[in-house]
């Protein structure tokens, strides 16, 4: 009788709405709880990150220019799919390090907050644009339009949540998005399988791409890519914040770096500057949306 | 016109061996002088039917300062502007005696199923307006036919035309260069492709090679018709042009147009041309690409290599 080998997945890239490895040929070993290597994952090299950021712009003129009400469907199919897929998220959660219960939850509380986005695509414009009162024979209004190709920095923990959090208000406003998850101490086993669930989401390719490597190496790239429009990154260093705020200086891009605290175990204590990333009421707000929007003020003439 | 040895192409190696000059590692100096080797390489181009004359006075201002590098310093011009006949006097009047050639592509572009007489009349025009170049495209349907007696005898009046070209008058430049555009798209196989050549260098001598440098070329395609340049298909040319000059001593350019979008397809081409013919042939007068976006690649590259920093979509004109 023969012993059936087990058949592991290559964990890789998701550029253009396809998974490449990095053109590096580096990984980086994953190891869990224990200490033993699971997984080997691509460790996404400068050109990598390049070639993301083409792939995003040249997704974005198509994403920005579906209507609101497209989006939504679309970040509400994302969560279908991700439904689908509870099992398998948490099950990778679980192998970087996470504990079973908390591993469901998180990945629970991640497919609402697609669910959130996707209601609020085709109604944030109405909170945070608005109509003003001129002296003078005008229709004076503002709408928010999104900023282009927004890089995200996803925190380590907790890996899912953060960044789905991160990318959902992005994705929302209809910007294309370049999404850097740690490898080294973070999940990027959960963001490889989720690239997986976004390629079968109707997503189009490139408007949401997701690499795996280190962060010190990929924000210094971010921060010097002048066809990058903003930045959203949590959890990353002092050192990193700096980098990406000095960078983002000489094209001037918009920069958001969010502290957060390291789990969302109950009771932590939540402290200034600090996200709790369960909090519903604190992360599903159109105000994660208004810093990857940029506002356009119309004078209209009126006949009055 | 002789008749020619049946060389045949054997499609297997030619294909294997121009993938291979795709794996050359060209880095940080070499790279950054091969980069400006191509930009003074294109043959900056706009062959659309909705043209008009300030479309080709950008283009002519973009190829005469094709960007600026990361201090902001002017990068050197391109080697010429290609239009339509109609617009070549515009851009013979907008880059002056800059040094860009006004190459213009003529003969009944870019099917070439006109008459002859019309054909030689529209040659005759663009140089009376002051084309230094023109890019001719032969009869593929004669070809295809059989009727190489034909096309050779068509080519080798071109040729005629443009040696002529101080009798013709107006702006005529003292010597206009001729590119035979052979559309290998349309010509189905490497063997014909190998055929052609032989054949339009075969004409474009037969009034002796003599003359000022690069005054034969021999181009892959319109641009109007996929697949527009490979690197199997330039390769197979660069082989007609390297027996040639084995055999009778003179050299023919080669201009590879269509689908060269990225600086590093262009390193891969000039890595190609010293590999198969040698260093003299690394120079605007024998080596040319017809292209427009990849100039903007090229200035996009240049800077990459200069700061360390990939550029911003704006950081560019967009003629």
């Amino acid at each position: 009788m023969t012993t059936r080998l087990e058949v592991n997945k290559t964990y890789k890239l998701f550029i253009d709405g396809k998974f490449p490895r990095s053109e590096s040929g580096r990984t980086i070993a994953v190891a869990d709880a224990r200490g033993r290597v699971v997984a080997h994952v691509c460790h996404a090299s400068r050109k990598d990150l390049r070639d993301a950021v083409s792939a995003a712009r040249k997704a974005l003129p198509g994403w920005r220019n579906a209507t609101a009400y497209l989006r939504g469907q679309i970040l509400y199919r994302m969560a279908e799919m991700m439904e689908g897929k509870r099992g398998e998220l948490a099950a990778a959660l679980v192998v970087g390090g996470g504990r079973p219960a908390a591993a469901r939850r998180e990945v629970e509380v991640s497919i609402d907050r697609l669910v959130a986005y996707a209601g609020w695509a085709d109604k944030f414009a109405q909170v945070l644009g608005c109509n003003n009162a001129v002296a003078g024979p005008y229709y004076n209004f503002t709408v928010p339009e999104p900023t282009g190709v927004v890089a995200v920095v996803a925190p380590d923990a907790p890996g899912l949540l953060g960044l789905v959090s991160l990318c959902a208000p992005a994705l929302c406003a209809g910007n294309a998005v370049v999404a850097v998850v740690g490898a080294d101490g973070g999940q990027p086993i959960a963001a490889a399988v989720l690239a997986e669930v976004f390629a079968t989401s109707d997503l189009p390719g490139g408007v949401l791409n997701l690499l795996t490597g280190t962060r010190d190496e990929l924000t210094t790239v971010i921060a010097g890519h002048r066809d990058i429009d903003a930045v959203l990154a949590a959890g990353v260093s002092a050192d990193q914040a700096r980098v990406l705020r000095e960078g983002a200086a000489e094209n001037v891009k918009r920069v958001r770096v969010l502290d957060h605290k390291a789990t969302g175990n109950k009771g932590a204590k939540v402290t200034r500057g600090e996200v709790d990333w369960f909090d519903a009421a604190a992360c599903e707000s159109p105000w994660w949306i208004e810093p990857v929007v940029e506002m356009k003020t119309i004078w209209h003439p009126s006949a009055a | 016109m002789k008749s020619l040895p049946a060389r045949t192409v054997d499609a297997v190696m030619l294909e294997q061996r121009a993938a291979s000059f795709r794996t050359r590692s060209i880095k940080t100096t070499a790279k950054l002088a091969g980069l400006r080797l191509a930009m003074s390489m294109v043959d900056l181009t706009t062959l659309e039917g909705k043209d008009s004359p300030e479309k080709v006075r950008a283009l002519c201002r973009k190829a005469l300062t094709p960007g600026v590098d990361h201090k902001g310093r002017p990068l050197a011009p391109v080697a010429a502007v290609c239009v339509y006949p109609t617009l070549v006097a515009v851009a013979r009047e907008a880059l002056g005696d800059s040094g860009v050639k006004v190459a213009s592509v003529a003969t009944g572009f870019p099917s070439g199923q006109y008459p002859l007489a019309v054909r030689i009349e529209d040659t005759r025009r663009a140089i009376r307006d002051g084309a230094d170049e023109i890019d001719m495209v032969i009869s593929r349907g004669a070809f295809l036919a059989g009727k190489r007696d034909l096309v050779f005898e068509e080519i080798r009046e071109f040729k005629a035309v443009c040696n002529a070209s101080a009798s013709i008058g107006g702006d005529a430049p003292a010597h206009v260069h001729l590119k035979v555009i052979l559309e290998t798209g349309e010509l189905e196989t490497y063997d014909n492709v190998r055929r052609a050549s032989d054949l339009a260098i075969e004409a474009l001598l037969v009034d002796g090679g003599d003359g000022p440098a690069g005054t034969g070329f021999i181009k892959t395609s319109t641009g109007k018709v996929t697949p527009a340049a490979t690197m199997p298909v330039t390769l197979c040319m660069l082989e007609a042009i390297r027996d040639c000059f084995l055999t009778t001593g003179h050299m023919i350019g080669m201009k590879p147009a269509g689908g060269i979008r990225t600086a590093k397809d262009a390193l891969h081409y000039l890595v190609m041309v010293k590999e198969t013919l040698g260093d003299r042939w690394l120079s605007p007068d024998w080596f040319r690409f017809g292209a427009s976006a990849l100039v903007d690649d090229l200035v996009r590259q240049i800077r990459k290599q200069g700061c360390g920093k990939y550029s911003a979509r704006y950081d560019y004109a967009e003629a």
